[in-house]
């Protein structure tokens, strides 16, 4: 596992999530947290590109309080991993470097 | 502390440092000089000049590593080198020769 | 003396001079990491990349200026500087246009590995 990189920002109304998937490689993971979990809408801009990627084996995850607390819990796209923040940590640790997008 | 040079009250930080960088002129730098026992020469100058002029064009003051490099390239290979700097302002340079051409002391003077 | 090994950083700047801080603090976090002997290079994506234009005269609104800012980085030998293809390209900046003159210009899968040989990533 190289590098896990977290999205916190809107992709309706920021390019951050845009920009990681553009250098994302196959054995990084991708952490969707606060306003980041609307990446994880099938409506999301970048929903195309993230379904590629998610089939070349790359791990998305979105933050399950911050999906439920926007009221997303039956919005968000098949092939989102859910998880906590015991979960971010694990990954943080999993993973050799962690770029934050914001 | 202060300084008084010329009639003019020029205010000092704790560690000597100009407080309001527009107080500088030769004077004020051989006086500054002075209270770490420096005697500014020719070759102070040339150093002190050229300390002025990085922080002009890059608005940073110089680490010892940037000075070291920034003399070679504008002094030539032979002055360009910590030996030489060293002579001129001891034990730290770039930190000396801030302090006496009137910038802020450099960021990453450690 | 004990030398722990030299790590690979990699500062990534992207966003755009004046409007935040985050242009400065990634120049400044760099040059003073330089004291520290790593392994530092500086990748400018996304709108990082406004800030490596000339002529910037930012006198005007308070600033210091990254045009003349930037061509400190080689003196401090932070000489491993790279600038994203395709956020040049979607913003029509030309390599000309550049204030300095020793970048290397890298596509997106090549920052893909740029990331993973890293030890640190610094984000700004």
């Amino acid at each position: 596992m190289s590098t896990l990189h977290t999205i916190n920002k809107s992709p309706f109304s920021h390019s951050t999530l845009a920009s990681c998937l553009q250098v994302c490689g196959k054995q990084d993971g991708i952490l969707l947290l606060e306003d980041g979990v609307f990446g994880a809408l099938a409506s999301s801009p970048c929903a195309e590109e993230l379904a590629t990627i998610i089939e070349t084996g790359v791990r998305v995850y979105a933050l399950k309080g911050d999906v439920n607390a926007r009221g997303l819990q039956e919005k968000i796209r098949a092939g989102i991993l859910l998880t906590d923040y015991n979960g971010f940590v694990q990954l943080s640790i999993e993973h050799k470097c962690v770029q934050s997008w914001y | 502390m202060q300084l008084t040079v010329n009639g003019r009250t020029i205010e000092l930080d704790k560690e000597g440092f100009l407080v309001n960088l527009d107080d500088w002129d030769a004077d004020a730098a051989n006086m500054i000089a002075l209270n770490d026992q420096i005697h500014l020469t020719e070759a102070h100058w040339e150093i002190i000049n050229l300390a002025r002029e990085f922080y002009q064009t890059f608005q940073i003051s110089p680490s010892m590593r940037a000075l070291v490099k920034r003399t070679g390239q504008v002094l030539g290979a032979e002055k360009g080198r910590s030996i030489y700097l060293l002579q001129l302002f001891p034990v730290s340079p770039a930190r000396f020769a801030c302090k006496i051409a009137g910038l802020p002391k450099p960021a990453n003077c450690l | 003396m004990n030398q722990t090994p030299s790590k690979k950083i990699l500062f990534i700047s992207r966003h755009a001079p004046y409007g935040t801080s985050l242009a400065k603090d990634a120049l400044d976090a760099v040059l003073s990491s330089s004291a520290y002997d790593q392994q530092l290079s500086l990748l400018f994506m996304d709108d990082g990349v406004f800030q490596l234009l000339k002529n910037q005269a930012s006198g005007e609104i308070a600033h210091k200026s990254f045009s003349s800012l930037l061509p400190v980085l080689p003196l401090y030998e932070i000489n491993s500087i790279y600038v994203h293809y395709e956020s040049l390209k979607k913003r029509q900046i030309t390599i000309n246009e550049l204030v300095l003159d020793s970048v290397q210009i890298i596509d997106s899968s090549a920052i893909c590995s740029l990331l993973a040989q890293q030890d640190q990533l610094l984000s700004f």
